[in-house]
C-alpha cells in the first residue's frame, strides 16, 4: 500500500519521504514493551486483587468474579481519567494502559468529558463511543462470525 | 500464586500490544480492535477458558477478554435456543464492561470539566 502511495506523488515528495524515513527517530522498542509489561501487569495485578475480594466476600466464583471486577476497574478508571492522571500513565505506559479494560473505559469517559461542552445529547450521547466504538463493533461482529459457525458445527456436524 | 501470572500474562498481553504499536505502527484503535478479534477466535477454539483459569485476571483484565465473553454469552444462549441465541445473547456476559463504562462516563461527563 505504501508504494501504491508513492507512486502517485510528485518527485520531489518522495525524495522527502524518503528523507524522513532516514531521520524518524526509532522507537525504542526493548524499554516500550518493558514499561508496557510492569504497567499492565500491574493493572492486571490490582484486577486480580479486586477480583479475589468479589470471590472472597461476596460469593462469586472464578468465572463470574471477572464481570464486577471490569466495572470496578472502569470505575477507577473514571476518577483517574477526570483528575488527568490516566493520560499521565499513557503516556509512560504506551500499550500497557491501553490494553487492559481501564484503556477502553478510558477512551470512552475521556470522550465523554471531552464533548460535553457541545452539550449532553449531541456531544456526550454522540460522541461518547467515538474512540472506543470500533472496539465493539468489531468485538460484536467477529463473536458473531465465530458463534454461528460453532453453533452450526455443533447442532448440525455433530461437534 | 495467581497474582504472579496475572501479572506475567497481563503484562505479556500489554506487551504484544506495545509491539503492535511501534513494530507494525498500527493505532491503538486498529490495536485494540485486532485483539478483541483475536480473543473472540481464541474462545472460538476453547482456548481462552483454560487461560483464564490459569492467570486469573491476567486474561479477564485485558481487552481479549471482551471479545471472548462475547462469543461465550452468544454460545450459552445458542445451545439453548438455536441460531437466534447467538444474536440474542451475544451481551448477556460482558454487560458490565459496557454499562460500566456508559454509566461512569455520564457521571464524568457531570462531574469533571474538560482540561487542556
Amino acid at each position: 500500500m505504501a508504494d501504491k502511495k508513492k507512486k502517485n506523488l510528485p518527485p520531489s515528495s518522495q525524495e522527502y519521504q524518503a528523507f524522513q524515513q532516514q531521520r524518524e527517530v526509532k522507537r525504542p522498542l526493548l524499554k516500550n514493551c518493558i514499561k508496557a509489561f510492569l504497567v499492565g501487569g500491574f493493572i492486571c495485578f490490582i484486577g486480580q486483587l479486586i477480583s479475589t475480594a468479589y470471590i472472597y466476600f461476596f460469593d462469586f466464583t472464578e468465572q463470574t468474579a471477572g464481570n464486577p471486577t471490569t466495572a470496578t476497574l472502569i470505575f477507577i478508571t473514571m476518577l483517574l481519567t477526570g483528575f488527568g492522571i490516566y493520560d499521565r500513565i499513557g503516556q509512560f505506559a504506551g500499550a500497557g494502559s491501553a490494553v487492559p479494560v481501564t484503556g477502553f473505559g478510558n477512551a470512552v469517559i475521556s470522550a465523554a468529558i471531552e464533548h460535553r461542552t457541545e452539550g449532553f445529547v449531541l456531544g456526550v450521547g454522540g460522541n461518547i463511543f467515538k474512540l472506543a466504538g470500533s472496539v465493539i463493533v468489531f468485538g460484536v461482529f467477529s463473536a458473531f462470525i465465530v458463534a454461528l459457525i460453532k453453533t452450526i458445527l455443533i447442532q448440525w456436524g455433530g461437534l | 500464586m495467581i497474582f504472579f501470572w496475572a501479572f506475567v500474562v497481563g503484562g505479556i498481553i500489554c506487551v504484544i500490544g506495545q509491539i503492535m504499536f511501534d513494530v507494525f505502527k498500527l493505532t491503538p484503535g486498529h490495536t485494540l480492535s485486532i485483539l478483541v478479534v483475536v480473543g473472540a477466535i481464541l474462545d472460538g477454539f476453547g482456548l481462552y477458558e483454560p487461560l483464564i483459569d490459569f492467570a486469573g485476571a491476567g486474561a479477564t483484565v485485558p481487552i481479549t477478554s471482551f471479545g471472548n465473553s462475547l462469543v461465550h454469552g452468544a454460545m450459552a444462549e445458542a445451545e439453548k435456543h438455536g441460531l437466534v441465541g447467538v444474536i440474542t445473547g451475544m451481551f448477556e456476559v460482558t454487560s458490565s464492561g459496557i454499562s460500566a463504562a456508559i454509566i461512569f462516563g455520564m457521571i464524568g461527563a457531570l462531574i469533571f470539566k474538560p482540561k487542556g
